[in-house]
C-alpha cells in the first residue's frame, strides 16, 4: 500500500452545487456572527430546561458518529487486516476530519464562554469525573490525529505541484507592478517541495502509531458521548437511560461508520460520475448486520433486565420513537443479510441509509427526544438555530467537494479494479464488473 | 488472517461490556459520607406567608455580585418589579404558590439545594462548579466556566440557570451569599429578612434536629417527610411542607446520588488509565503485525501476481 493508489478528481470546482452550498454556508456563518453579538437566546430556542439543543444533539453527538467512517475503516484495514479496502480510507478520513473539526467548531458556537476553553489545558482544572472533560480532550486529540492521517495527501500534492496557479498569479502581479519577479520566490517554492518530500517518508514510518491512536481515541470518546447522559437519571426516559449507554454508543458509532462509508462512496461515485465500488461495499455491508445484531441484543436484553419492555411497546410518545429507531436499524440489517441485496448498489444504499437514520435517531432519542426536564419545558429548534447547523453541514460538504478536486483523495481507478478482484475472492462471491467503466 | 483478528475485535467489545457489568456490580464501593457539620437552610412551607421579602433581599444583596447586574431601574434596587416566573439568569431564589383547592395550597421556595454529592460539580469539565468541603456550599466560578451547560443537564432540580440573552453569559445559582451577606452577617440574606421565620439558617445537623422536632410536635400538620434529608445523597437545603413535595415542583428522587452512578461507570472504564493504554498497545501490536504481513504479501504480489488474494 502506497500513496500512489489515490488520485485527484479532475473536474471544475465552480459547479452549481458549489454555489448553493456556499450560499447556505454564508447564511449559517452570518447567523453565527449574530449569536456572538446578541447571545445564544437570540438565535436558538434552547432554555434552562433544554440546555442542549440540536447543536449538541446533531453537530456533536450525531455528527461525530456520522464522521466515524474513518474510524470504522481504520479498524477494518489495520486491525482486521483487510488491506484491499485501503484505497477507500483516504476519503473516509477526509470526511471524518471535516466531521470532527466542525463538531469542535459547533461546540465553540454552542458554549457560552468559549474564551475559557483554555482551561482544558490547565492541569489544576482537569476534572476526571466529568465525561464531558473526557469527550472534549479526546475530540481535540482525535481531530489533530485526523489531520496528521490526512497529511500524506497534502504532502504528496505539495511534492508534485508545479505551483502553476501561483506562478501565473505572481507573474501577473509583478507585470502589473512593472517589476522583474525576484528569483528567490521560486527558490522558496522549491524549498517547500523539498521539505514535503523530506517529511513524507518520515511521517510514513510513524504513521501507523498515529493511525492506531486514531482508533483508540474514538473508542474512548464515542463511549463517553453515551456516558454524558448517565447523570441525567431523572430526566432521560428509562427506555434509554441505562448503564450500558457507553457500550451502546460505541457499537452505534461503528455501524453508523460502516454505513456512512457505503453512503459516501455511492454518493460521491454518483456525483463525480465514477464507477461504483460494488465489491468493496458489499464486503463492508457484510460486517454491519453483525454489529447491529449485537447492539439490538444488548438493547433488548437490558430493557428486559430492567423490566422496561412493557414501556417499549406501550405506543406512547416515547415508545413510538423507540420503535421507529429499532425498526429502522432492524430492517436495514435484515436487508443486508441477503447476499443478493448486498451486491446491488440500490439495496446497499437503501439499507445503509436506514441504518444511518436509525442510528442517528437513537442519538437524538438519548439527547433530545427522550430527555424530559420536567413539566412546562418544551423544545423545538428555532429556524436560525437550524440554519446554523445547515450552514456548518454545507461547509463540510463544500470542503469535501473542493479538496477531492485539488488533493489525491479518491481511489485511483485502475488500482481499484485490482482491489475489487481481491475483495471478490475475499467475499467468495463471483466477480462481476457491473457499473465499472473499462 | 481474517478469523483471529475478528475474534480479537469481538474480545475488545466483550471486554468493554464486562467492564460495564463490573461497574454495576461494584456498587456501594465508594459511597460518600454525609457531612452534617456543613451549613444549609430549612424552609418550612407551612410558615411561609409568600411575601417574597427573601427574593428582594437576594437581588439587593447579590445583584451586583459576580457581574450579575442586569438592566434594572435605579429606584428599583430590590428588583420588586422583576416579577420573575421562574429561577433565571437574574433570579437566584423564587417563591411560588401551588394551589390545588381552596383549602389545599402551599408556598414553596426555590433555590440551590447544595447537595452533599452535587451532580453539577461531578459533571463540570473544568471544575468551575465546586463544593466547599468545610461549608458544603456549592459555588460557581465564572472565570473558569466554559458555558457548556452540562450542569443544567445534570441537575435533578433544574437549579443552575444560564443567561441566554447575553453575549457574555454565565451560570447563575444560589451560593448561600458566600461572598456577600454570609461573611458580613453570618447568615444568608433570605433567611435574615424572612419575617415569618420560615427560613432557618444553620448547620445541617441542627436543621435536621429542628425539622424532626417540628414533625414530632405537630402530628398531622406536615407530610411526614423531610425533603432533602436523603434525596440524591442528601441536600443542605431541606424542606418541610403540608403538601406532597412532587406537587410543589420538588421531584421524587432516589437516595443514591446520580453522580455516584455515573462516576462509578466512568471510574470503572478509566481506572488508572489502564484500559485506554492497554487498548492502544494491543491495537498497535495487531496493526504493526498486520502491516509487516502485508509488506511481505505485497512483495509476493509483485513477483507472483496471480496469488494476490492471500491477504
Amino acid at each position: 500500500m502506497g500513496h500512489d493508489e489515490y488520485q485527484k478528481h479532475e473536474a471544475k470546482i465552480l459547479t452549481p452545487s458549489f454555489i448553493v452550498l456556499l450560499t447556505l454556508t454564508l447564511i449559517g456563518f452570518a447567523l453565527i456572527l449574530l449569536r456572538f453579538v446578541k447571545g445564544i437566546g437570540a438565535v436558538s430556542n434552547m432554555s434552562d430546561g433544554y440546555p442542549w439543543g440540536i447543536w449538541i444533539t446533531y453537530d456533536v453527538a450525531t455528527g461525530t458518529a456520522i464522521a466515524c467512517g474513518g474510524y470504522a475503516m481504520a479498524i477494518l484495514v489495520y486491525i482486521r487486516n483487510r488491506m484491499h479496502y485501503h484505497p477507500m480510507i483516504r476519503s473516509a478520513i477526509l470526511t471524518s476530519m471535516f466531521g470532527y473539526g466542525l463538531a469542535g467548531f459547533s461546540v465553540m458556537v454552542d458554549v457560552g464562554r468559549p474564551w475559557n476553553a483554555y482551561n482544558f489545558f490547565v492541569p489544576s482544572k482537569w476534572q476526571a469525573n466529568s465525561a464531558m472533560f473526557e469527550v472534549a480532550v479526546c475530540v481535540m486529540a482525535y481531530t489533530t490525529v485526523l489531520i496528521m492521517e490526512f497529511l500524506p495527501a497534502i504532502l504528496t500534492a505539495l511534492e508534485k505541484t508545479e505551483w502553476k496557479t501561483l506562478q501565473h498569479l505572481l507573474d501577473w502581479v509583478y507585470s502589473r507592478l512593472g517589476m522583474e519577479r525576484p528569483e528567490r520566490i521560486g527558490d522558496r517554492l522549491d524549498k517547500v517541495k523539498e521539505l514535503a518530500a523530506w517529511a513524507r517518508p518520515r511521517l510514513d514510518k510513524i504513521l501507523i502509531f498515529i493511525i492506531v491512536l486514531g482508533i483508540t481515541l474514538p473508542t474512548m470518546h464515542q463511549s463517553s458521548l453515551g456516558s454524558l447522559l448517565l447523570i441525567a437519571s431523572t430526566k432521560l426516559h428509562p427506555l434509554w437511560h441505562t448503564g450500558f449507554l457507553p457500550l451502546l454508543f460505541l457499537i452505534n458509532c461503528m455501524y453508523i461508520g460502516y454505513s456512512i462509508a457505503i453512503l459516501e462512496s455511492v454518493l460521491s461515485c454518483y456525483a463525480f460520475k465514477r464507477p461504483f465500488e460494488t465489491k468493496e461495499l458489499s464486503g463492508l455491508a457484510r460486517i454491519i448486520p453483525w454489529l447491529t445484531v449485537i447492539w439490538l441484543t444488548v438493547v433488548i436484553g437490558d430493557l428486559a433486565w430492567r423490566g422496561q419492555l412493557g414501556k417499549a411497546v406501550s405506543f406512547d410518545f416515547y415508545s413510538r420513537f423507540f420503535l421507529l429507531e429499532f425498526c429502522l436499524i432492524a430492517c436495514g440489517s435484515l436487508l443486508l443479510f441477503s447476499k443478493r441485496r448486498r451486491e446491488s448498489i440500490r439495496w446497499l444504499f437503501v439499507s445503509a441509509a436506514l441504518i444511518v437514520l436509525g442510528g442517528a435517531l437513537y442519538r437524538f432519542n438519548v439527547y433530545l427526544i427522550g430527555f424530559n426536564p420536567g413539566k412546562g419545558w418544551h423544545y423545538f429548534p428555532a429556524l436560525a438555530e437550524v440554519m446554523i447547523t445547515v450552514g456548518i453541514v454545507a461547509f463540510e460538504i463544500l470542503g469535501y467537494q473542493v479538496l477531492v478536486k485539488i488533493l489525491p483523495v479518491l481511489p485511483k481507478l485502475h488500482t481499484r479494479e485490482q482491489h475489487a478482484a481481491a475483495a471478490a475472492t475475499d467475499a467468495t462471491t463471483p466477480h462481476h464488473t457491473a457499473g465499472q467503466k473499462a | 488472517m481474517a478469523k483471529p483478528s475478528r475474534r480479537q475485535f469481538l474480545k475488545i467489545m466483550g471486554a468493554t461490556g464486562a467492564a460495564l457489568l463490573a461497574g454495576k456490580k461494584a456498587q456501594a464501593n465508594e459511597g460518600h459520607k454525609i457531612n452534617n457539620e456543613t451549613i444549609g437552610m430549612l424552609y418550612d412551607a407551612t410558615k411561609c406567608v409568600g411575601c417574597k421579602a427573601c427574593m428582594s433581599a437576594c437581588k439587593r444583596v447579590n445583584g451586583d455580585y459576580g457581574s450579575l447586574s442586569y438592566e434594572r431601574a435605579k429606584f428599583d434596587t430590590d428588583g420588586l418589579w422583576d416579577a420573575p416566573q421562574d429561577l433565571s439568569g437574574s433570579t437566584r431564589t423564587l417563591i411560588k404558590l401551588f394551589k390545588q383547592s381552596e383549602q389545599e395550597w402551599s408556598y414553596v421556595k426555590y433555590s440551590c439545594m447544595h447537595c452533599q454529592k452535587p451532580s453539577c460539580v461531578s459533571v463540570c469539565p473544568v471544575a468551575a462548579m465546586t463544593r466547599d468541603p468545610e461549608t458544603g456550599i456549592v459555588d460557581y466560578n465564572k472565570n473558569t466556566c466554559i458555558g457548556c451547560r452540562y450542569c443544567q443537564v445534570a441537575c435533578a432540580f433544574n437549579i443552575p440557570k444560564f443567561q441566554w440573552e447575553k453575549a457574555i453569559p454565565q451560570i447563575v445559582k444560589c451560593d448561600l451569599c458566600k461572598n456577600t451577606n454570609l461573611p458580613k452577617k453570618g447568615i444568608s440574606a433570605c433567611a435574615e429578612v424572612c419575617p415569618a421565620g420560615a427560613i432557618m439558617f444553620g448547620k445541617r445537623k441542627d436543621l435536621l434536629e429542628e425539622a424532626e422536632k417540628r414533625l414530632r410536635e405537630n402530628p398531622g400538620k406536615y407530610i411526614n417527610h423531610i425533603y432533602g434529608a436523603h434525596e440524591v445523597g442528601g441536600t443542605n437545603h431541606i424542606y418541610l411542607a403540608s403538601m406532597q413535595f412532587n406537587k410543589l415542583g420538588l421531584p421524587t428522587l432516589k437516595e443514591e446520588a446520580p453522580a455516584e452512578f455515573s462516576e462509578k461507570i466512568q471510574h470503572t472504564i478509566y481506572k488508572g488509565f489502564i484500559a485506554p493504554v492497554a487498548l492502544y498497545s494491543t491495537l498497535c501490536f495487531i496493526a504493526v503485525k498486520n502491516m509487516k504481513g502485508h509488506g511481505e504479501t505485497e512483495k509476493e504480489h509483485e513477483t507472483k501476481t496471480d496469488k494476490g488474494g492471500d491477504h
